[in-house]
């Protein structure tokens, strides 16, 4: 059975804004929080509680200079930004904010996902290579190490989850959580899923292709101006992207009671969100060699073993 | 009075070590000197120096074993000499016996037509940069030495900048100008060679890749420069290059009266603040004869603490942001703020009060200090028991920095390391307690020490010395003499005026102790504290003037340093960020 439905043009070009304006907005959200928490004021100037920090920083990046230095291989140094954006955003086209809210209800919705967030690792490895700098290559090599060995279990663990909901439809899923969030079933699968999320958006602790006290910024340590925003949305595209699957697939999405069901997505993505943000401020970062053992040793078996207790387990109770 | 003819002390410690080394090489080698400081002060003959060196270091019982510093005097204008043998330059070696609790300096004097003198860098691995140091400033050969090349000064320069006949001033040199061609030679000179350094440039399994870290890099704490020789992440070896913070603060010292160098001494470990104050304010007391009263004594002990203080609150915070935890450094930074503004509140400035003077401090401390002082002490301790959940027991930073860049102390004391660098691999050895000054016999505190001398050890060590400090303060708080602030003493700066509207000749004396300064009796003395990052000494000649004949700076962040390569080898990239920072240098303190 292939279903596709497919929102109208007012509802792509909705999703598609707010979730550029929602990734630009937490560049303000994270300075700010991660302010208040480390005792400190943050962007306050620039309209009302510094709202208006992002248009400021906007227009800085978009009037600098678009400087691609000499030594670049330039075609492939102007498309590397580009990359993590678009894969980035066209992530959002399978999210189910809401019944009746999305982009596209299509089956393989979970895979679709998987697809583009390992497609955006080209995006920093090539940034890494086409900038002809040794940290930037340092940091494009680091960053292919991590995708890979860090991709590998975030896919097996989310098939505990399509075990349950018996679909890769994501609306299905979150429809299968009627009767009870995944995280309870799949605590252990949540876990592997977030530190991977956390790793793909190469986000502290696991920013090491960019590390700035090691590699001076890393994969794109040569960009600026517009190029350089584009890495940053991207980023806070990858988080905001990254935090709606999670609620989509242990949080029950859009389910819950009183409020309207886009109110209950955009809450509970926001606390993601916010959960992102407040690990970045607390964790040192972890070494290279430490971080793929932690992957390879750690999560890979915790992630397999759960894939198969929860097979015998719904072939138990199922079969 | 010449302080050359002063006998101060310890003269049986003396003699001891002098008729040691007579028995041995017999009568006629040395030239006993006399100096303000009281440490045994011997010329010998370049013949002859490495052999006594290589004596005191492994045969002599106990040993001398750490280099404490090499340096060099130019002396062709130096008019009070009476006794010393004739020499242009002179070499000198301090050196530094734990056993003994006893230092030795030893002079060697050479002409000019033959400035040269053996290498020990094979007795003391530390003597490698100290002697390219001593030729780049002077031009004396070590012969002997594996890479004899410019250290401080770019290597371009033309000149050694430490010599009387080279220009301190801009004023006495042609106007600079920079042109694109003498740009490119400049720039060029800068290019790191592995040749140079006798690396290769592959194995027989991988090429190698060099990678530039710095001048101006995140983690390099100011401007400084790593080449390192990589295979994939893993360093296979680092040549550290300094000198981009050289702002001649030696050679200023010769053009400074003595009382207008002191704001120069507390931006050479600008994290110090006026602890770098303290070891030349009593150096120059030492030449001058000056006792200073109580109070003062006490005053400054506190300062010195505060700043230890400010100086490790930031190290902390820098050493857990280093290895990637971005939080601690902003809590860190508001405790620290809380000191400046105690210490501005005393003295009127923050990070560089310049509060002590040669006889007392500036000013006595204002009402109240003792209620500000007492809240401050209330505050910081649990604030550091919050810090020790966050930093110390996390266990990511724990995986990163235990095992991370660890000596033994035979090691570290091989290359110079003083400070919490030694006293974490397990040798509690605190200048304060070994050889007190300023009065901290008086005062009951620990000497915090590690056991593997990693960097988890080295910022384990510090944070504990914060808490050492905060009793010390206590003790001062709790324990304030009253009395002068300033010694009763002509040559203490400003001087003295209360009888100056009674006789003219009192009143043109202050004059003259004002205008230009107060004219220091001729000799030599050298003072070394426990600063913040290790022992700082200054090393001063005086020729009897009103500016000093030669300030030598001994700085611990410069051995420091050259640990580097040590310490770093077959780690990764993401190991020597962690190493740099529990090293808790800072480029002034190198270059000077």
């Amino acid at each position: 059975m292939m279903k596709a439905g497919i929102g109208s043009a007012a509802d792509i070009i909705g999703i598609l804004i707010s979730a550029i304006f929602v990734a630009a907005m937490l560049i303000w959200v994270e300075r700010r929080l991660l302010a208040v928490w480390q005792d400190r004021l943050g962007p306050n100037r620039v309209g009302p509680f510094g709202l208006l920090q992002v248009v400021a920083d906007m227009i800085k990046m978009f009037f600098k200079e678009d400087w691609i230095p000499p030594f670049a291989d330039k075609p492939v140094f102007v498309l590397a930004p580009t990359i993590v954006f678009i894969t980035m955003l066209t992530g959002f086209a399978v999210i189910p904010f809401a019944p009746g809210v999305g982009i596209i209800d299509f089956n393989f919705g979970l895979l679709y996902f998987l697809a583009l967030t390992s497609l955006s690792v080209y995006s920093v490895v090539l940034a890494g290579y086409a900038s002809n700098n040794k940290y930037s290559l340092l940091g494009g090599l680091r960053a292919a190490a991590q995708t890979v060995s860090y991709e590998v279990f975030m896919g097996i663990s989310i098939m505990g989850v399509v075990m349950l909901a018996g679909t890769f439809n994501l609306r299905e899923i979150v429809e299968a959580q009627r009767d009870g969030w995944f995280i309870i079933p799949q605590f252990v699968g949540f876990i592997v899923f977030l530190v991977a999320v956390i790793a793909e958006s190469r986000r502290a602790p696991f920013d090491l292709p960019e590390a700035e006290q090691e590699l001076i910024g890393g994969f794109h340590t040569e960009y600026s101006g517009m190029k350089f925003g584009m890495f940053f949305v991207g980023e806070y595209l990858g988080v905001t992207l990254s935090s709606a699957m999670i609620v989509t697939l242990f949080f029950g999405g859009w389910l819950g009671p009183w409020l309207p069901p886009l109110v209950w997505f955009c809450l509970k993505t926001a606390v993601c969100i916010m959960f992102f943000i407040l690990l970045r401020g607390s964790l040192p970062r972890l070494r290279y060699d430490q971080l793929m053992a932690y992957g390879w040793k750690v999560m890979l078996p915790v992630a397999l073993l759960n894939l198969l207790v929860t097979g015998a387990v719904a072939l138990t109770l199922h079969g | 009075m010449d302080s050359n003819t002063v006998m101060t002390g310890i003269e049986s410690a003396m003699t001891q070590i002098v008729s040691e080394l007579s028995e041995r090489f017999g009568d006629n080698v040395f030239t006993l000197q006399q100096t303000a400081d009281g440490i045994p002060t011997l010329w010998v003959s370049r013949e002859k120096i490495r052999g006594i060196i290589a004596f005191l270091k492994k045969e002599a019982r106990p040993n001398y074993a750490l280099l404490f510093d090499l340096t060099a005097m130019d002396e062709r204008l130096r008019t009070h000499r009476q006794g010393l043998p004739d020499s242009d330059f002179t070499v000198v070696y301090h050196l530094l016996s734990f056993g003994r609790n006893q230092d030795i300096r030893l002079k060697v004097a050479l002409s000019e037509a033959t400035l040269s003198l053996p290498s020990i860098f094979d007795i003391w691995p530390a003597a490698n940069w100290y002697e390219r140091e001593v030729w780049d400033m002077f031009g004396i050969v070590f012969e002997g030495h594996p890479n004899l090349r410019r250290i401080i000064m770019p290597p371009t320069w033309v000149g050694h900048p430490l010599c009387k006949n080279h220009p301190a001033r801009a004023t006495e040199m042609e106007p600079f100008s920079l042109s694109d061609e003498r740009q490119t030679i400049e720039q060029e000179a800068l290019r790191f060679v592995p040749e140079e350094w006798g690396m290769q440039r592959q194995s027989e399994g991988s090429d190698f890749l060099f990678l530039n870290l710095g001048p101006n890099h995140p983690s390099v704490h100011g401007a400084f420069r790593i080449a390192l020789q990589l295979d994939g992440e893993e360093i296979i070896d680092a040549v550290p290059d300094i000198g981009y913070h050289h702002r001649g603060a030696e050679k200023m010292g010769e053009r400074q009266s003595w009382h207008t160098f002191i704001p120069y001494t507390d931006r050479v470990d600008y994290l110090g603040g006026s602890m770098n104050n303290l070891p030349y304010v009593l150096a120059v007391e030492k030449l001058a004869g000056i006792k200073v009263p109580e109070r003062t004594e006490v005053i400054r002990v506190m300062i010195a603490e505060f700043y230890r203080l400010a100086s490790h609150l930031l190290f902390y915070g820098t050493f857990a942001q280093d290895v990637g935890q971005m939080s601690p450094i902003f809590y860190m930074f508001i405790d620290r703020e809380k000191v400046f503004d105690l210490l501005e509140s005393i003295s009127g400035a923050r990070m560089h009060s310049s509060y002590f003077r040669i006889g007392g401090v500036a000013l006595d401390l204002p009402d109240g200090w003792d209620r500000r002082v007492r809240e401050f002490i209330d505050y910081l301790p649990s604030r550091l028991d919050q810090y020790d959940k966050m930093v110390m027991k996390n266990t990511v930073i724990k995986q990163r920095t235990q095992g991370i860049g660890s000596y033994t102390t035979a090691e570290a004391i091989d290359w110079s390391a003083t400070g919490a660098g030694l006293r974490a691999t397990g040798f509690a050895w605190d200048y304060r307690k070994a050889r007190p000054y300023s009065g901290y016999e008086n005062y009951e505190f620990e000497i915090p020490s590690g056991n593997r001398g990693d960097c988890y050890d080295r910022c384990a060590v510090r944070v504990e010395e914060m808490r050492q400090s905060i009793r010390i303060i206590k003790q001062c708080l709790e324990n304030m003499p009253e009395g002068p602030y300033k010694a009763d003493h002509p040559l203490t700066t400003p001087p003295p005026k209360a009888r100056t509207l009674h006789d003219i000749e009192t009143l043109i004396q202050h004059f003259l102790d004002v205008s230009w300064g107060p004219v220091i009796p001729a000799g030599e003395a050298s003072v070394t504290i426990e600063a913040t990052k290790g022992l700082n000494a200054y090393y001063l000649t005086s020729d009897g003037g009103t500016m000093s004949y030669r300030t030598r700076i001994r700085t611990p962040s410069f051995p420091h340093l050259q640990m580097i390569p040590l310490m770093s080898r077959g780690m990764m990239i993401a190991d020597l960020i962690a190493i740099l920072a529990s090293i808790d240098f800072v480029m002034a303190d190198v270059d000077r």
